[in-house]
């Protein structure tokens, strides 16, 4: 039976994907370097909280940022050693800015801390164990933006049908979830059976893209062995950004995630197959996230996929594969579509490298930016863009500072693709335009809403002045009256004593009339 | 976690004392002002002319002041009066200061004397500290009006920018093409 299968409009096919040259060696490990730097920020949400100082000891698989609210993620080990620093370190970021890091430097031991498997058991924990398990296991989307995995697994009250296992990789260049799945595809199915148990999906759709069909054979091979039930592995049209998740769901399943809706809510979650498989070793081995496989391509000597410590220095790994870093005129994290260019060779793999690119300036596929031209309003941008959004009109306001403009022609569904600057022959930097515009659209709500902060706060400083002004002027009035009576009282005393006074007067006076009756008459006149 | 306990309670006391003076306070005024005021920076600096933004809001509503005298607020802010009230923007008037980038007031802790004359004057009570105690600013609500500089006797208060991280990172522009320079 063949599964009918949905085209997205738009998207880009290359005429070489260079995928080629990569998936020609099998996977080996990276060696093991003198310094792992870990930034305690590799994923979307937020930074973890360090539990180490330096000078700490640790072991293999040790906790050692945890995870400081829902959408955030710990940070362990990734092998034995010191820690050396905990504080600034350059990042692998767009911005080139650094960031807080745990720099720990390895004893070469790689001694583990105590692992624990549920292999056995997980089928009987309730889901919310299972996911803080994976939680705990520091597990972020491996396939690029890096969303904590459990936050994912949580369906709410959306019943869940479909689990779809992303191993599309449409983008060019990488290849390290193709090796996975040919080396490690039994893994990856067992990893979707924890994740269906933890969202009571009823099945699984595994989507690998047919220029893959070594990834595919693995995968049906493993389907095979492993018989779960209603899972199927899916060759899905080459077509970049087939792996998209929107575009994804809507081959496979026909159905458009709402704009400003999450795929959860109509029934479907993704995982990537990388992802799937970090799961698997959690759950099965004890084993947190602490190293990935990861693509070294481009203009090295030896393109290959390798397994990689988290916190690895990038130029360790160029050399490695017998290229010169510091010959290097770009060194991309990520691939030629979606990734972006380092600020410095030593920078470390975070939890979202899929792949390191070197451009040594002979790639003829990785030529920089040409001179951008004026628009000549071809729509070349629009029937690329695989979101259907009308990337031309975008530009036109984002460069002309109207973004609520941009707003109302749904810059916000813009998923960075990059199919219109691909495509433009004018090659305006388009993606670059509403990288910027989002981000003058995210500033100017933050000011505003600081603004909005500022006036409450004035106004309730005025507030405040004016009841202190009447606290006091009450208490004023509380003196004057105390006051007041104080004199009245005093007067009332005044007043007694001259009664007392009065009172002694008259006693005198009557004493007087007596003494003048008891004496002769001829004294007296009355 | 008694400290928690206490800062929740004093979180949740504040609140309730602002929720109650946005009520009690709620300015019944021209609608106009309040949508000018809305537009307003809320630096709270003065340097309108006016003490605060909201008189200034007043002013601008019963044709007293002009629409470009806010610095902190600068051409974005003109801009967007002019279209409120549709008249044309014009440029800031200099005489009320120029348009800068914005920073926040930072105490040298070393040197504050715990005076409180810098807690009176700010406008929105964004420095904490008590008599003879070091006083600190909190940057998250500091809006850079600078009215605490001049009482300072000991002049410990500095304005400094604010340091982006990554979070508050945003992408530039792109380089303007030079085949993209608008044709005089
Ligand atoms: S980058 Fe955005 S606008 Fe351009 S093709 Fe992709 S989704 Fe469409
Ligand atoms: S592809 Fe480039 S030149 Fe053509 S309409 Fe789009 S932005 Fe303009
Ligand atoms: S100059 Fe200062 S007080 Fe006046 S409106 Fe602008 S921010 Fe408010």
């Amino acid at each position: 039976m063949k599964r009918e299968l949905f085209s997205f409009t738009g998207g880009i096919r290359f005429d070489d994907y260079h995928k080629r040259e990569s998936t020609r060696q099998a996977v080996v490990a990276a060696p093991l370097p003198a310094r792992l730097v870990l930034p305690l920020h590799q994923h979307i949400g937020e930074g973890g909280e360090a539990l180490v100082q330096p000078g700490d000891k640790v072991l293999k698989g040790q906790p050692i940022a945890r995870a400081v609210s829902y959408v955030s993620a710990p940070l362990h080990a990734p092998t034995s050693g010191t820690v050396v620093k905990v504080g600034d370190e350059k990042v692998p970021h767009p911005s080139g800015l650094s960031a807080p890091c745990i720099v720990i430097e390895p004893d070469g031991e790689d001694t583990w801390a105590p692992r624990q498997s549920h292999a056995r058991d997980y089928a009987e924990m309730n889901p919310s164990a299972l996911r803080n398990l994976i939680r705990e296991a520091g597990i972020v989307g491996l396939g690029g933006a890096g969303f904590p995995s459990y936050v994912k697994l949580n369906p709410g009250h959306n019943p869940v049908e479909t689990l779809i296992l992303n191993g599309a990789e449409c983008e060019p260049f990488i290849t390290c979830d193709d090796m996975l799945m040919r080396q490690r595809a039994d893994e990856i199915v067992k990893g979707s059976l924890i994740i269906r148990h933890a969202l009571g999906a009823r099945q699984t759709l595994i989507a690998i893209e047919d220029n893959k069909p070594e990834a595919i054979a693995a995968m049906r091979g493993a389907v095979q062995r492993l018989a779960p039930e209603h899972t199927e592995v899916v060759s899905v049209p080459t077509l970049y950004p087939a792996g998209g998740e929107k575009q994804l769901i809507y081959t496979l399943t026909g159905k458009e995630v709402p704009s400003d809706g999450l795929p959860v809510h109509i029934g479907v979650v993704c995982q990537n197959v990388a992802t799937t498989g970090a799961i698997f070793r959690a759950v099965y081995h004890g084993e947190p996230l602490l190293s990935r496989w990861l693509t070294v391509t481009g203009g090295v000597a030896e393109p290959r996929n390798l397994e990689v410590l988290l916190g690895t220095p990038v130029d360790e790994l160029i050399r490695f594969c017998g290229g010169k870093p510091e010959r290097c005129r770009r060194i991309i994290m990520g691939g030629p579509m979606m990734g972006f260019a380092l600020h410095a060779h030593d920078l470390p793999v975070i939890k979202t490298t899929n792949c390191i690119l070197v451009d040594d300036g002979r790639q003829p596929d990785l030529a920089g930016r040409q001179y951008a031209m004026p628009c000549i309003r071809c729509g070349a941008c629009a029937d690329a863009c695989p979101v259907r959004l009308l990337p031309q009109q975008l530009y036109w306001y984002a460069q002309a500072g109207e973004f609520d403009r941009c707003q109302e022609y749904h810059l916000f569904d813009c998923i960075e693709c990059g199919c219109c600057d691909y495509v433009c022959p004018a090659h305006l930097p388009l993606v670059q335009y509403y990288r910027y515009a989002k981000g003058e659209i995210w500033k100017r709500e933050r000011e505003r809403q600081q603004a909005e902060l500022a006036r409450e706060r004035h106004e309730f400083r005025l507030f405040r002045l004016e009841r202190e002004k009447k606290e006091r002027a009450a208490k004023r009035q509380q003196k004057k009256a105390a006051l007041a009576k104080e004199t009245s009282a005093q007067g009332d005393a005044q007043a007694k004593q001259a009664a007392i006074q009065a009172a002694l007067e008259r006693v005198k006076a009557k004493k007087a009339r007596q003494t003048r009756e008891n004496t002769p008459p001829e004294q007296g006149d009355s | 976690m008694n400290a928690i306990l206490v800062l929740g309670i004093l979180a949740v006391v504040f609140g309730l004392l602002l929720g109650f003076a946005a009520v009690r306070f709620r300015v019944e005024g021209d609608p106009l002002a309040e949508r000018i005021n809305q537009i307003l920076p809320q630096t709270q600096c003065g340097q309108c002319g006016y003490p605060g933004c909201r008189p200034y809001a007043e002013a601008i509503a019963i044709g007293e002041a002009d629409i470009n005298q806010c610095p902190p607020g600068g051409e974005a802010t003109i801009e967007a009066l002019a279209d409120l009230l549709g008249v044309e923007p014009k440029p800031l008037n200099e005489e009320h200061g120029v348009e800068k980038e914005k920073r926040v007031a930072r105490i040298n802790e070393e040197l504050c004397i715990g005076c409180t004359l810098c807690i009176q004057a700010c406008p929105v009570d964004a420095i904490v500290g008590a008599a003879k105690q070091m006083h600190t600013v909190i940057e998250k609500e500091c809006t850079g009006c600078e009215l605490c500089l001049p009482p300072c006797p000991v002049d410990c208060i500095d304005m400094v920018p604010l340091q982006t991280d990554i979070a508050h990172w945003q992408w530039p522009a792109p380089e303007p093409s030079p085949a993209l320079e608008p044709r005089s």
